[in-house]
């Protein structure tokens, strides 16, 4: 057994710890370790794709306990291509934040990134579903953090709705959990599928209930349309690098829905059927449609690239709901293209706010931008790729979905909404785009205009620099050019996702692999605890479960110990 | 024992729900405490309600209760505790520099100000 998936979530815990304990006045420090940390489980996670890449599925037990009583980290396609995602994005990210000094605003910006790092990989990594839970509140409690950073009014109040919100679905997810439990008396995702499957069709009321719930608290993650009103405020009045790291987290949610909708209620199961087939596709174009419009009203570019990020969430979903193996991989390569444009664009945001004096992110002119050239030249890229002009990824992603609910009895509907929102998305980024860099040497800034309200940056206007520094705009300059080559290898990488909605769809390797692989001797007991037995029943042994757990800090320990009997 | 573990967890949600929809920090904080207490209730019943019966396997005995809920609820407690903190601390950060304890949005055009009065908002 390898122990190379467990890295991931390993080195940004112990990272994070040590930022905390020994480096915590020390800002290089701080700044050398994050950003080796980062490129350490990025290579993890790119050595970890490599070996998923031809189908192989590899597991890891943590304390080496057998799946449906120890806890396993399941690395096939689909979680690594995200991994692999969530360390590019946190690389560049991480730069932009030293090149703005974002990180000197408050002492523990680089502890709590890597705690969100941390989260974020477990929670694609992990085979549990109790686990996904505890993950997802060690990515959740690291981002409040990260949220309030640098501190101010508009911001602890973003942050406080953004924190409740969570709240509540942390909530609603700890009560799909249990009805689950009470269900089948099992949260490891391949046992859930094992044991799902065999429920007779007359109980199917319980586990209905469950499945619902479970999709609305992922969709409350991935911001799907009736329940994504806690984005854009949070969104636009986080910093700027955390919103663009902010991009993945909306992707754990989707990831979450693709996981468990394939794998515990895949969708030809009876059991569920007729549960969230038909209303995904609806409420995905819904979504698209209310972020596509939301970009053509927001009078502010934050909140501009928030709203976006809502309309790009419905184009996802859109293509997931299908749940056919076209759907799911034109979905994935939208979600790969909406990540690296959403955080470009978020990055691009917060270099315009920072250097545009007063004037702040409101949409009308002001005195040019040092610079200005090469920030509107990102920002124009990016935004094309955001609105899904050709040539770039966002047109393919587009494509591809079209094709993929080709098929579908909403089709007319579906590329309606999918092609009028492009044009409002369009028209809504021209305008931006064209007041704040075009018309900057018409300085009309009327400051009796009743939305000149005070920016969020609360700290008084600092001088603004003169020219661009460097490293930020290699962060930015480094999304952009992944977004190019997002298109030029579109080829292969679609072809990456066609196998990789396969395998999503073939779970018995899965199940299989997940349950069939044998974990330590218990000794006391018997060897006749099988997996069909008497589930509690384990000797009090079971407490030394936790020794590997224990490493990964206290999410995993906590589950570790919860799993572990 | 199920009519009484089964209306707990109902009026709990219940009056949690109530409380978060009062859109202040204080009571949807409150109501968030509530619906912990629900959710963790919930957990436990998950599990079966058993009484009197060992978790941990044991010669001679044949009736246990199951011990991983007991387990979750442990886990469950311990995150909403630690989050229920976070928020206290946020929210009064937000209270003490807005000086406002709405949880909504002011409208963008609106003064954020606080109304002495406690006229609605807009």
């Amino acid at each position: 057994m390898t122990h190379w998936i467990v890295l991931p979530i390993i080195i940004p815990a112990m990272l994070a710890s040590f930022v905390i304990l020994a480096a915590r006045y020390h800002r290089d420090i701080q700044r050398v370790a994050s950003v080796a940390g980062t490129l350490a489980s990025l290579a993890v996670s790119i050595g970890l794709f490599w070996q998923a890449f031809d189908g192989t599925l590899s597991i890891y037990q943590l304390g080496n306990w057998a799946a449906p009583f120890g806890i396993v980290l399941v690395a096939d396609r689909l979680a690594t291509t995200m991994l692999v995602l969530t360390g590019i994005l946190a690389v560049a990210v991480l730069l932009y934040a030293i090149g703005t000094d974002w990180d000197k605003r408050g002492r523990h910006f680089h502890a709590l990134f890597q705690f969100q790092i941390m989260g974020i990989n477990g929670a694609f990594l992990t085979g549990d579903l109790f686990n996904l839970f505890v993950f997802f509140e060690v990515l959740l409690i690291a981002s409040y953090g990260l949220m309030i950073h640098g501190g101010g009014a508009k911001r602890l109040k973003a942050g406080t709705q953004y924190v409740l919100y969570n709240l509540l679905g942390s909530t609603l997810f700890l009560f799909a959990l249990g009805a689950l439990y009470a269900q089948t008396g099992t949260l490891n995702m391949a046992d859930l599928a094992a044991r799902v499957a065999m429920i007779p069709a007359e109980d199917s009321a319980g586990i209905r209930v469950a499945a619902v719930l479970l999709i609305l608290v992922f969709a409350i993650k991935a911001a799907i349309a009736p329940v994504h009103f806690w984005l854009p405020s949070s969104y636009a009045e986080a910093p700027g690098p955390v919103a663009a790291l902010f991009a993945i987290m909306t992707k754990v949610g989707a990831y979450s829905i693709l996981r468990s909708y394939t794998l515990i209620f895949p969708p030809d199961l009876e059991l569920t059927a007729g549960l969230h087939g038909w209303w995904l596709l609806p409420v995905g174009m819904i979504g698209l449609a209310i972020g596509m419009i939301g970009v053509l009203g927001a009078w502010r570019m934050d909140r501009l690239v928030a709203f976006s990020v809502i309309g790009s969430m419905g184009m996802v979903t859109i293509g997931i709901s299908v749940f056919t193996e076209a759907g799911i991989s034109a979905g994935l390569y939208y979600i790969v293209h909406s990540t690296l444009a959403t955080a470009a664009l978020f990055l691009i945001v917060d270099l315009v706010l920072s250097h545009r004096g007063g004037a702040g992110l409101r949409l009308y002119a002001s005195m040019p931008l040092p610079g200005n050239a090469m920030i509107a030249g990102l920002f124009f890229v990016a935004a094309i790729s955001m609105t899904g002009l050709p040539p770039l990824s966002g047109f393919l992603g587009k494509l591809l979905i079209l094709d993929a609910t080709y098929d579908s009895p909403l089709v007319v509907w579906a590329w309606a909404i999918i092609l009028g929102s492009s044009l409002i998305a369009v028209v809504g980024f021209a305008r931006a785009g064209s007041i704040v860099f075009w018309k900057s040497r018409q300085i009309a800034a009327d400051h009796d205009d009743p939305r000149t309200e005070m920016d969020n940056v609360e700290t008084k206007p600092a001088p603004v620099p003169q020219s661009l520094p460097v490293l930020p705009v290699v962060a930015i300059g480094g999304l952009v050019a992944l977004i190019v080559a997002h298109t030029a290898f579109a080829g292969p990488i679609t072809a990456h996702f066609r196998a990789t909605s396969a395998q999503l769809f073939d779970q018995e390797p899965y199940i299989s692999v997940v349950l069939g692989t044998e974990g330590k001797e218990i000794k006391e007991g018997g060897n006749a605890l099988g997996y069909k037995k008497d589930k509690g029943g384990k000797s009090e042994e079971g407490y030394g479960a936790t020794d590997e757990a224990t490493e990964d800090a206290t999410g995993a320990a906590t589950s570790g110990t919860g799993e572990g009997h | 024992m199920e009519m009484l573990v089964a209306s707990a967890i109902g009026i709990l949600t219940a009056a949690g729900l109530f409380l978060v929809m009062r859109l202040r920090t204080f009571p949807v904080i409150l109501g968030i405490g509530l619906l912990t207490y629900a959710v963790n209730v919930f957990l436990f019943a998950s599990g079966r309600l058993t009484l009197g019966a060992a978790p941990i396997l044991r010669d001679g005995i044949d009736t246990y209760a199951d011990p991983l809920p007991q387990a979750l609820v442990l886990t469950a407690i311990v995150i909403s505790f630690g989050m229920t903190a976070v928020v206290v601390v946020i929210a009064l950060g937000a209270y003490l520099s807005g000086d406002d304890d709405r949880v909504n949005d002011t409208l963008p055009d609106a003064q954020p100000a606080p109304r002495a009065d406690g006229e609605a908002q807009k």
